[in-house]
């Protein structure tokens, strides 16, 4: 079985090589592919024709600076109780303070694996005011609304959110229409397809000519995707194809959806290094406004900066490989990370400090 | 007599009852018999000498014990000197309110353990602390040993040329505290490897006494370890990832769990560095035995990248295998 899966890859890698006859730039834009990509080998196993770049795919990696202040800003007030995913722990703010410092200053800061977590422990803290720091792209947006809406049938009254989520396809519009991005195709992420199935993504396609394939995780998921994509960009028949049809139906996750549509409502997205992305981000909606954390603690954003020295954002465009930051692996290592990227074990610079053997740029 | 008080740390009359009642009683040699203030011993040549402190959580865990662990953990450490481990000390910071029979329990198992390991654990101390002020049970055991090579075995004589070889499946013992801790039963016979390596390893050095390098990879795992290894011998060090022996249980406990089995400690294997020449006389010596059944090759050591490992993935890519960072498991010995 596993000779069979080597011989497959060296032979779409031939078929691929075989096609190009010009350099193929290919974006992903989910952490986890990020991920497989390194750590499967695969992308030693490229040739320099095919180039691969990571998008903003990682979920704590876009969160935008003036997002993190807020969160950091609720962990410091006193009745509060903060619930996170555990990688926010670590990632630096502005100043460079931490949630993980925060918490040691005697912050009340849990990390949570589901928001129904939190929920349960806003239940068993009447007293406390728990807030769920919302974080994460279409994938986690459904339980975060779920969670909503049975925190309203029971009448809770001391958990809300606060949703920092994030839309895919519009920072796949925003990244396609930007004009120092050079991407010839893009592997589109497995588990946000699930969830919002084919159909958003068609605009690549029909407006911007490119092509792109929702592919799963196994290295040969990956190669196959990448081959329908060089094949579609050549064919001139480009479209978007679903490689992944053992897990993304076409039309998505139609619960999931209605849910997302009943709790949340797009509004203008903040993302790390990009700024504002118009309806790339999601409020809540006015139906569930008392578990809107903006509202309840009356939040403002603030002007705050990227840490200093930092190229996160640029690395989240693809505009920079992360070994290209003067940062990187001196001042910034996975102990002691001065942005995201390196924080997130699917930050690009993680994956890129963990796996990596050079730039493949 | 059912827990443990602050007065049998006292040094008192408890203290007295307890060290005979439990110590000595299971841990009886005549140099610990004598009960003096410290330990007469009688050592030849060149001297290994190595400590360590057990904190870790849980105490009982499947395949072993903070006793069987204090014992083979420092054991080890000794031997991958090329050495003979003999006497052992170790220090108890006990936790008041402690059951008494899980102290025997655990006194128990650490006399078993030097028993197969053939060494004697020859004096001691106990103090007992206010609740909260330690988890149960802390141990400290110190140990030496003669060295028996010319020069002794060290990280830093790895060799362009050498061969990797690792004496047995890996991740075993990590998992299994992690699994504990949280909880989570597997459905398979998943225990700690936790073993007392001296012999093995003196029959493997008597016999090949060309190897180069021998060390145990406990916290951090195989990966790390090589990572040391490579670091201190300015060399680089290549593995394949398919030749690399962990048992598919393990394999899938660490996917559902989100862990790498690289990185998993280890407390009853070893790898052992050693020119080309050498390896099939070592992996006919080591697969003799229980302890090295699964050994195998696992890779080589090269010229270059210094200081780096590179792992050879299953579809044929390379990729680096980095140190641990940062995602450190605490207290899992
Ligand atoms: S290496 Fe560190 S400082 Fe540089 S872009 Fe990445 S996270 Fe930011």
């Amino acid at each position: 079985m596993k000779s069979n899966e080597r011989q497959e890859i060296n032979t779409l890698l031939q078929e691929i090589d075989g096609l190009l006859s010009a350099p193929f730039r290919f974006m992903e834009v989910c952490g986890t592919h990020t991920v497989a990509i390194f750590r499967t080998g695969l992308r030693s196993l490229f040739s320099d024709k095919l180039k691969h770049v990571s998008g903003p795919g990682c979920p704590v990696c876009v969160t935008h600076p003036a997002e993190i202040a807020l969160g950091m800003d609720l962990a410091e007030q006193k009745d509060v109780v903060l619930t996170i995913f555990g990688d926010m722990m670590r990632v630096p703010d502005h100043r460079g303070m931490t949630l993980k410092e925060l918490r040691a200053k005697g912050a009340k800061i849990e990390i949570c694996y589901s928001p129904l977590d939190s929920l349960k422990i806003a239940i068993e803290n009447p007293d406390k005011e728990v807030v769920f720091w919302g974080i994460g792209f279409e994938t986690t947006v459904p339980t975060v609304g779920a969670t909503i809406v049975q925190a309203q049938k029971m009448g809770i009254e001391n958990f809300s959110v606060l949703s920092c989520h994030k839309l895919v396809p519009p920072a796949l519009r925003f990244l396609v229409t930007s004009k120092d991005i050079e991407i010839h195709g893009f592997l589109l992420p497995g588990h946000v397809s699930t969830v919002i199935g084919v159909k958003p993504y068609e605009f690549l396609a029909k407006e911007f000519n490119i092509p792109a394939v929702i592919s799963g995780f196994e290295a040969i998921d990956i190669l196959q995707a990448i081959y329908l994509m060089i094949k579609m960009d050549i064919g001139g028949n480009v479209r978007i194809l679903n490689q992944y049809t053992r897990a993304v139906k076409a039309e998505g996750n139609k619960r999931a959806q209605e849910i997302i549509s009943e709790v949340f409502r797009p509004h203008d997205g903040l993302w790390r290094g990009i700024g504002t992305i118009e309806g790339s981000g999601l409020e809540i909606s006015d139906k569930y406004s008392k578990f809107d954390a903006k509202k309840r603690f009356d939040l403002k954003f603030q002007d705050v900066k990227e840490p200093k020295g930092c190229r996160c954002g640029e690395v989240l465009q693809g505009k920079i490989s992360p070994d290209k930051c003067p940062l990187f692996g001196k001042k910034c290592t996975p102990l002691s990370p001065v942005g995201p990227c390196m924080v997130s074990t699917e930050g690009s610079c993680a994956a890129f400090y963990k796996y990596g053997l050079g730039s493949n740029d | 007599m059912d827990t443990i008080l602050l007065d049998h740390g006292s040094g008192g009359l408890a203290s007295q009852r307890l060290i005979k009642e439990i110590f000595v009683k299971h841990l009886s040699n005549q140099i610990l018999d004598s009960l003096d203030d410290a330990a007469y011993l009688e050592l030849n040549g060149k001297i290994s000498f190595s400590t360590d402190t057990y904190t870790i959580d849980p105490i009982f865990f499947p395949g072993g014990d903070i006793g069987s662990l204090c014992v083979s953990g420092t054991v080890n450490d000794i031997a991958m000197l090329g050495a003979i481990p003999r006497y052992l000390s170790c220090g108890f910071i006990i936790e008041e309110g402690m059951d008494f029979d899980d102290l025997e329990k655990i006194v128990e198992s650490m006399a078993n353990t030097a028993k197969k390991a053939g060494i004697y654990i020859v004096t001691g101390d106990t103090k007992v602390v206010p609740r909260g002020s330690v988890d149960r049970i802390f141990i400290n055991t110190s140990g030496v040993g003669e060295v028996i090579m010319d020069t002794p075995l060290s990280g830093s004589s790895a060799c362009p040329g050498d061969v990797v070889i690792v004496s047995g499946t890996i991740g075993d013992h990590g998992l299994t505290i992690f699994s504990t801790r949280k909880g989570i039963s597997m459905d398979f016979d998943l225990k700690s490897d936790c073993a007392p390596l001296n012999k093995l390893i003196l029959e493997l050095i008597t016999r090949i006494p060309q190897i180069h390098v021998l060390r145990d990879p406990t916290r951090g795992g195989l990966a790390t370890t090589l990572n040391e290894i490579a670091l201190q011998s300015n060399v680089g060090i290549e593995v394949k990832e398919e030749d690399i022996p962990i048992k598919p249980g393990i394999k899938e406990g660490c996917d559902i769990l989100g862990l790498d089995p690289l990185y998993l400690a280890n407390e009853g294997k070893f790898i052992c560095i050693l020119p080309k020449e050498y390896s099939t006389n070592a992996l006919n010596i080591l697969q003799k035995d229980e302890l090295g059944k699964d050994a195998k090759i696992i890779g080589q050591v090269v010229d270059s990248p210094k200081g780096k490992v590179i792992l050879e993935t299953p579809i044929g890519g390379r990729r680096l295998l980095s140190m641990l960072e940062g995602e450190h498991l605490p207290r899992i010995c």
